[in-house]
This record gives structure tokens, sequence and C-alpha cells, in this order.
């Protein structure tokens, strides 16, 4: 998994286009520190000179992201994912494993764990980290099998009272012959229906990508939260420019026009609070990306809990029937012929 | 008379911008039409007599949403409502040039509904029930804001006055114009009918061609009880995605109403003019 690159806030890995002169900045910086060790002569005043550019540079670079830098960053290949959550802040985690009708979906992992002190259930999507593991999970495109786990673990934290806890990350349901024929689209369908009504508190968190129907399918909450260069969007930057600009290397501003970046989304009233990321993105220090979430879930589990089952679950239903507010006009008069047959 | 019946190009479930291009081949103007199955020369008269169904060969061509409307319900029973809401753009949605206000106001003029479904209260065969009709004539039949909120208030009155709901479906799945909002809706529709259920009442879904994408993934798929049409298409992902994504031919019949009732995801395929008697007979076997 991730665990080679974590941690290592110089080494940057694979830099993404935008952040070039971050990348040569760093380059530079290792050089300079290799020849004081080969030399023996101190640079100790242009390094530290030279990090501090690095940092403001980094700093602006992000506060700066396009919508569709920002969804680069979310598909960043040394990007935290599902399964590294479950090591950065899940302590004791005990997988179950399928949906006792067909399969094991690796796409949607779940099973018992502590949060801080609390027990939960945790339900992500892993996409996989390298070529091996990502055919292992199917990149993290789930089957009906995967929701119906899913909704399987579910059921079994309402039995015993215990919190669910879901990251999100997919690219989206997998579009596939086995996936439309076992029924994708009911399995979705009955997750949203039964997430809505489930008696014990659920807090969602989008960690990388929210793939439309394949994400909201494990998202449906009494919080939901979502990271600070993560994107939820009802389709694909690619997807949508392919259709409305007929070409897909319009996706950058199909992005900008899905609105589908975490400031945007708090302010649509898609999700309720964003979770902030280190500096220049969770990949640059999982630790600390791991940390905001842990206190997220943490904080809210805490205030979840202390609801009567009957208020947390009008609250929920409250917060999911008013995503989406539309204008009410007076009302027209009705033309006879419209109501005649 | 429908405009849209000559549809049959293929079309991606998330390709909800713009209509699918008509056949011109097969659309000869006028007071004639071919039917795309059995390539029959057809009198659109005779065609709308029969319920837009081919004369020729039971081909269900698709229905405007008024037209279902007076085709299900007893004569003059039908009370529209919800029909003030309208979409607030939340995204100010503008593309190549587009701007999705405009398209809004254009499709109102062109269809005069509000949005892509028509809800109320009506009349089946003597029956009370709450009544959702798609539109798909309203960019094709996708679901935003206002098809959420007005869905959700039918499934709320439904829940209220305990009448069975009865929705038909026609989509081309969650409406891009209105992004994540969009999705949202199948979360929101989906909750209310979690409520409907806990109340007790009956949900007959009646999927036409086509019900794809976000819409299957939620209220479509939930149904008591389903009936489709016959050779719907009915999927998540579209037949071009699924290809491309397989890199493989699919098979014969997948995603139509038959593969779905084989793999056990639809009760009943009923042809159009026995849709009315069939609602009433399930109606009556599930309320007292």
């Amino acid at each position: 998994m991730a665990k080679s690159k974590k941690n290592n806030d110089i080494e940057l890995g694979i830099a993404l286009p935008f952040e070039a002169p971050v990348a040569r900045l760093q380059s530079q910086i290792s050089e300079l520190e290799s020849e004081q060790i080969r030399t023996g002569r101190d640079f100790s005043t242009e390094i530290r000179q030279q990090r501090a550019q690095y940092v403001s540079m980094l700093r602006k670079i992000y506060q700066n992201l396009t919508p569709w830098e920002t969804v680069q960053v979310a598909r960043h290949p040394h990007r935290p994912l599902g399964r590294d959550y479950i090591d950065l802040l899940v302590k004791n985690f005990v997988e179950l494993r399928g949906d006792r009708r067909f399969a094991d979906d690796k796409a949607i992992f779940g099973g018992f764990g502590r949060i801080g002190t609390e027990k939960v259930m945790v339900i992500g999507q892993h996409k996989g980290r390298d070529t091996k593991e990502k055919i292992a999970h199917n990149f993290g495109m789930a089957q009906p099998e995967g929701y119906r786990k899913a909704l399987r673990l579910m059921k079994l934290a309402e039995k015993y009272k215990l919190p669910v806890v879901t990251f999100i990350d997919t690219s989206g349901a997998y579009p596939g012959i086995g996936s439309e024929e076992r029924g994708v689209a009911e399995a979705i369908a009955r997750n949203l229906l039964e997430m809505s009504r489930l008696k014990t508190p659920i807090v969602c968190v989008v960690i990388g990508e929210g793939g439309s129907g394949g994400a909201l399918g494990i998202a449906v909450g009494d919080k939901v939260a979502i990271m600070e260069y993560a994107y939820y969007s009802v389709i694909s930057p690619e997807g949508c420019a392919s259709i409305l600009w007929r070409t897909a290397e319009k996706a950058s501003e199909a992005a900008d026009a899905l609105k589908l970046t975490a400031p945007h989304l708090q302010e649509l009233g898609v999700v309720d609070e964003i979770v902030l990321e280190p500096l220049g993105g969770a990949h640059r220090n999982p630790q600390e990306a791991g940390h905001n979430v842990e206190q997220f879930i943490i904080r809210n589990i805490r205030a979840l809990k202390r609801f009567k089952l009957e208020n947390l679950l009008d609250k929920r239903y409250e917060s999911w029937r008013k995503k989406g507010a539309v204008l009410e006009n007076p009302p027209k008069a009705k033309p006879q012929s419209k109501t005649i047959a | 008379m429908a405009n849209d019946v000559q549809d049959t190009t293929p079309y991606n479930a998330e390709s909800l911008g713009d209509r699918p291009q008509r056949t011109k081949r097969e659309v000869p103007d006028g007071l004639w039409m071919r039917c795309p199955k059995c390539e029959a020369m057809l009198y659109r008269k005779a065609v709308a007599e029969n319920l837009d169904v081919c004369p020729e060969c039971e081909h269900h061509f698709r229905m405007k949403g008024w037209d279902r409307v007076n085709q299900l319900t007893d004569p003059g029973s039908f009370e529209e409502h919800f029909d003030n809401l309208a979409t607030v753009d939340p995204l100010d949605f503008k593309w190549a040039g587009k701007v999705y206000a405009e398209r809004i106001a254009i499709e109102q003029k062109k269809t005069g509904i509000n949005d892509s479904i028509l809800t109320g209260v009506a009349y089946i065969k003597g029956r009370r029930v709450a009544l959702g009709v798609m539109v798909g004539e309203f960019i094709m039949g996708s679901m935003g804001t206002v098809l959420g909120e007005k869905l959700a208030r039918l499934i709320e009155l439904a829940t209220e006055q305990s009448l069975p709901l009865i929705v038909v479906c026609i989509s081309g799945g969650a409406r891009m114009h209105e992004g994540a909002l969009s999705l949202m809706q199948m979360a929101k529709t989906s909750a209310a009918l979690a409520r409907y259920d806990d109340a007790g009442g009956l949900y007959i879904a009646i999927l036409t061609d086509p019900t794809t994408g976000g819409t299957t993934a939620s209220f479509a798929m939930l149904g008591d009880i389903t009936i489709a049409e016959p050779d719907a298409e009915i999927c998540f992902a579209g037949a071009r995605v699924i290809a491309n994504t397989i890199k493989a031919d699919l098979p014969e019949g997948f995603q139509r109403s038959e593969f779905l009732m084989e793999k056990g995801f639809i009760d009943m395929i009923v042809h159009r003019k026995e849709l009315r008697s069939e609602i009433a007979r399930l109606i009556d076997y599930c309320k007292a």
C-alpha cells in the first residue's frame, strides 16, 4: 500500500502538472542537501530560504487550485485510499466479508473497529494502489455485491447500536454486464432507502472521488463531510464534457461548471462540513489528514449519540429533504384543457 | 401525438444534455410514420388512437407526459399538484455558449410543464391514487431538483392521505446541469419512500422506455410492485458505456424489460392497454 511513500513530506513522488514549480524547487533543495553532505560546505541558510519558499509556493498553488486541478489532486496516485484510513485512524479493525447472496466485492470493505474510544462499523471504498491491487479491488468500482455487503453490515450495526462510518472514494459503480444483470441500480436504490431510516448514527466522509450514484450508495448519513481537495459530482468532468461539449478535452470547463469542489458543495448544501487537508494535500502528510478525519468523526459521533433515536431520524430526514431548494411560484390558474382527457 | 416516438438512437444513460438525434430516415413528416421495429408504414392518427402502440407489431412508442396521464387516469380526474415549482438554477450552469436557465424556459414553453414530472391525485378505474408521470420530452426526463421536490411532496401527500402511489418512469438519469444537487434527489426521494413504506403505503413503479441512470438507481427500483412495458430499456449504465468499458459485445436483449424480468428485478410486463386494469387489480389486493 502507500506505506513506502507515506509520511515523507519532501519526497514528492509524481508531481501534477500545476505542481511543476514546487517539484523543481524541491529537487533543488535535495541537490543542495546532498552537495552539503558531499562537500562539507554549509548551505543551511540557502536550504532554509528555499524551504520557506517551497512552503509559500505550495500554499499559494493549493489556495488557487482550479476545480479541474482539484479533481487531479483527488485522484493523485499517492493520495491516501479507503484502507489507508483504516491504518491511520481505526484501531482493532475486524473485517467482515461477503453479501451472503453472491460474492465478496473487494471494491467495498467493511468491519468492526474503534475510532478514538468509539466502537463503530466502518465501511469504505478502496481503489487499490499498485496495478495488482487495483485489479483485485476493481479500481474501487463496486458491483451490486459491494452495496449489498455494505447494507448487510449497516443492518448489523443497527442491531448492536454501533454508529456507522463510511469512507467514499470511487469514480462510480462498475458499468459491466454482471453488475447490471445482478441489479446494481436496485442495490444502490435499496441502500439509499435503508440508510435514510437506519436506526443508528451514520457519518460519511468523501475522501477522494465522490463519483455519482456509486458514491451516494454508501453516503446517506446524519453528517456528510468532504475533504478539502476531494470532489463530489453527478458525473465525471470528462463524462459531462463529452456529452455537453461533445469532447472529453473540455473536462476542465465541465469541472468549473459542475461546481464539484468542497467549498461549492458546502455552499449548495450537498455536504455539511469540510475536513481540512495538510499543506499541499493529503498525500503530502497522510497522518495529518487522518488526524483531521478522525477528529471530525469522533466529534460528530459523540454529538449524534446524544440524540433520541426518533429525533436523530427526523433530523436526518429533514437534512436530506431540504437538499435542492426550488422556487415556489404562486400556483397557476389551471386551464381546463389540461385536466380533461 | 408524440413527436418523440421515432427516437431509436441508442444513447448513453448519462446523455441528458441534448436530446438523442432523430434518425431522419425513419421519420416521414406529416400523416404517416414508420415503426422502427416492424418498419410498417403507419397512419399517425391510428397510432395515437392505439395508445401510441404500433397496430402491426405492438411496439410501444414513447408517450408524452400529458398523453400518459390521460391514458392512465379516469377522464377528467387528474388534479395536478406542485406545478408552481421551478428550478433556481443552483449552479448558474452554462456550457459551450448555452445557458441552462434559457434551456429550461424553452422546455417549459414547449411542454407547458414546469419540469420533468407531472404530479397529482387522480382516479384509476375509480381508485384514488397519488400519481407521478415523468415527462420524457422535458430534457429526456432528467432528474433535477424540481423533479426531486415534486416527487418527494407527492410521496408525502400519499403518506398523509394513505393513497396508493403510482410513478411512471421515463428518464435519461440525473440532470447534469444541476450538478450534485441532482444526485441528492435520488436520496431525497428514496428517504420519502422509506417513510411511505413505514406508513404501510403501496408503491407501484411503472418502468417505460427508457428508464436509466440515477432514476433507476433510486425510486424506479423501489416499488413494492414493479411493472415494465414491453421491450423497454431499463438500466443503470447505458449500453454504450458498458461496451466501452468491457470492450465486448453485449448479450441479445440485454437491459430490456424481458431480460430484467428473467433476472428477477420486475414483477410483470404489461401491455399499455392493460395497465389501468392491472393497477386496479393490484390496488384491490393491497388495499381493503
